[in-house]
């Protein structure tokens, strides 16, 4: 806007000496029978140790509860008993009589929903937190001591708040989730580089633009460490939740299996919730991953 | 000539608790369109406070700051600042970095398109298109230093402020770096004021150094003239009288007159 005339020229000239030797690095491209020999031998130096160690488990724990008058199955009979439930999950013979496919989705459908509360929640109160000197002065105390009130005991008092197990269930996942993501969002904005304040301010950034733009990408690995704790709190929570309200879901499942003494059944159905926890634990580091690609290291 | 950026009167003092520390003290100094005034004291000596006063990052205690006779006191696109830790956002793209103060700088007077362009355009003139795509973590401290020209060259800045631009680099890539933002001084007539502690770049690109004595209460010790004719060749000058001289004087005042005294 200053000086158009000068302008016009650096539009038209090309910068001479700029343009030095670019080399040309195309690295040859290995075949392809190599590269996928290559990923199998990684694939295998990964896999084969846990299988081994798990074989050697199975192997102590049969030897162990193999001989009369064990109290728990052992492997192979846990496969015996269970081996319907294992091959159909998906039956659904009316009320809580179903397969461990419904059972879970039951359990992840609530876990879904309360945590997804909590996160929304959760990044709000922690920008809030974490921007405002008076809010934290006013907010942590509280969420210091609240965070430390166990799942359970939330129960009753959601049960008699809300009077029915499913919001309940929601509001246990929900309250014990929340406070991990809290306070990691409210440390990653404290914790914003002055630069980045710095440029904002010399763009002239509106408050949203700043919000959106800076702060969260700036606070991602922070915000994805709380809601990685988060999310394994709330399966943790809803299993014991689930317990306690009955109903569908892995958590009554177990709670069944163990009126019934169908202790064959715990034991798989304590290996489907490792397994969910694990893949959800993998899914929310997935993510954070491919959101924070660029901010961590710098 | 008038002056285009004129700091009246500036006092700065830093409280804390009921103590108090003056770091600037009656700083005034009128810069003309198009001048190149590098200012240079010994660290601590609130060089760095200056300018963010004239950034508008930080309040001047009394006294203000004028620009083309209005007075500027927040954190604008026409005082862009050139950061000393390039300060790029390292989540995005060199080109998004650029983008970024372009969108908010042209949002209603270049198209989308003109937009685009004028972003490739400034990464053009530091020689950085080529990397456009690249994060700041996969470039060299030297290519992050011509990307944050580029971003504040792209907001066309009335001033041009550079807080220690090249302090963080290495010899030879600074003095590449100072060739660079000599020749686009020299095409664009910008007016540039930058924040140095080194003799020979101070000697090297301005037209007028501003020396400052040490702090605390940091006045304007001297202005020294730089009259060598542009464009400047640094292997020429290593032997020109008049560079000489200046780097003499500039020299003396830092080291005799004004020498650092070490905190304990």
């Amino acid at each position: 806007m200053n000086m158009p005339a000068t302008k016009m020229d650096i539009d038209t000239a090309t910068p001479a000496g700029a343009a030095a030797p670019v080399v040309a690095m195309t690295p040859k491209r290995p075949p392809r029978s190599e590269t996928y020999a290559r990923m199998a031998r990684e694939t295998a130096v990964r896999v084969i140790p846990p299988l081994v160690v798990l074989a050697l488990l199975m192997l102590v724990w049969e030897l162990v509860c193999r001989r009369a008058g064990s109290t728990l199955p052992p492997p192979s009979k846990v496969f015996k008993d269970t081996h319907e439930l294992i091959f159909d999950p998906f039956f659904d013979h009316g009320g809580i009589d179903k397969g461990l496919f419904w059972h879970l989705s039951a359990s992840l459908q609530r876990v879904a929903f309360g945590y997804s509360l909590s996160a929304i929640a959760g990044i709000a109160l922690g920008v809030l937190v974490g921007q405002s000197v008076w809010a934290m002065r006013g907010l942590d105390p509280l969420f210091q001591v609240l965070r430390t009130i166990p799942p359970l005991a939330w129960l009753p008092l959601s049960l008699a708040a809300f009077r029915d197990g499913q919001p309940s269930a929601i509001f246990v996942i929900f309250i014990t989730s929340i406070w991990p993501i809290i306070i990691n969002t409210a440390v990653g904005i404290r914790n914003i580089p002055q630069d980045y304040r710095n440029v904002a301010a010399v763009v002239q950034l509106n408050p949203l633009e700043f919000f959106a733009k800076i702060m969260i990408p700036a606070a991602a690995p922070y915000i994805f460490t709380g809601l990685r704790i988060g999310i394994g709190l709330s399966w943790l929570a809803i299993v014991a939740a689930e317990m306690l309200i009955g109903g569908v879901g892995i958590g009554f499942f177990i709670w069944d299996a163990w009126n019934s003494s169908h202790i064959s059944e715990i034991i798989l159905a304590l290996f489907y919730v490792g397994i969910v926890g694990f893949v959800l634990d993998r899914l929310i580091a997935g993510l954070g991953k491919i959101v924070t690609r660029g901010t961590a290291q710098n | 000539m008038t002056a285009y950026l004129k700091l009246d009167h500036i006092d700065k003092t830093f409280t804390r608790g009921n103590a108090t520390t003056e770091v600037l003290k009656e700083i005034n100094l009128t810069i003309e369109k198009g001048e190149y005034v590098s200012i240079i004291g010994h660290s601590g000596c609130g060089k760095s406070t200056l300018l963010n006063i004239i950034a508008g990052l930080t309040r001047a205690t009394t006294g203000g700051v004028l620009l083309e006779n209005r007075e500027v006191n927040s954190p604008g696109p026409d005082r862009a600042v050139v950061f000393q830790n390039h300060s790029l956002l390292p989540w995005l793209t060199v080109y998004e970095n650029v983008k970024l103060g372009v969108d908010k700088v042209f949002a209603k007077t270049k198209t989308r398109a003109e937009r685009d362009a004028w972003v490739m355009h400034n990464l053009n003139l530091v020689q950085m298109a080529h990397a456009k795509d690249k994060r700041p973590s996969e470039i060299s401290g030297g290519m992050k230093q011509r990307v944050g020209i580029a971003r504040a060259l792209a907001m066309e800045p009335k001033v041009l402020l550079l807080d220690e631009p090249f302090g963080a680099l290495d010899a030879l890539t600074r003095a590449h770096l100072q060739d660079s933002v000599m020749a686009l001084h020299q095409k664009l007539g910008n007016t540039i004021l930058m924040i140095t502690h080194d003799v020979d770049e101070a000697v090297l690109l301005s037209d007028r150094i501003v020396m400052m004595t040490n702090g605390p209460s940091a006045r304007i010790g001297e202005v020294l003239d730089v009259p060598l004719a542009r464009p400047r060749n640094r292997l020429e000058l290593a032997t020109n009288a008049a560079y000489l001289k200046c780097r003499q004087r500039v020299l003396e005042f830092l080291y005799e007159r004004h020498r650092f005294v070490e905190a304990a």
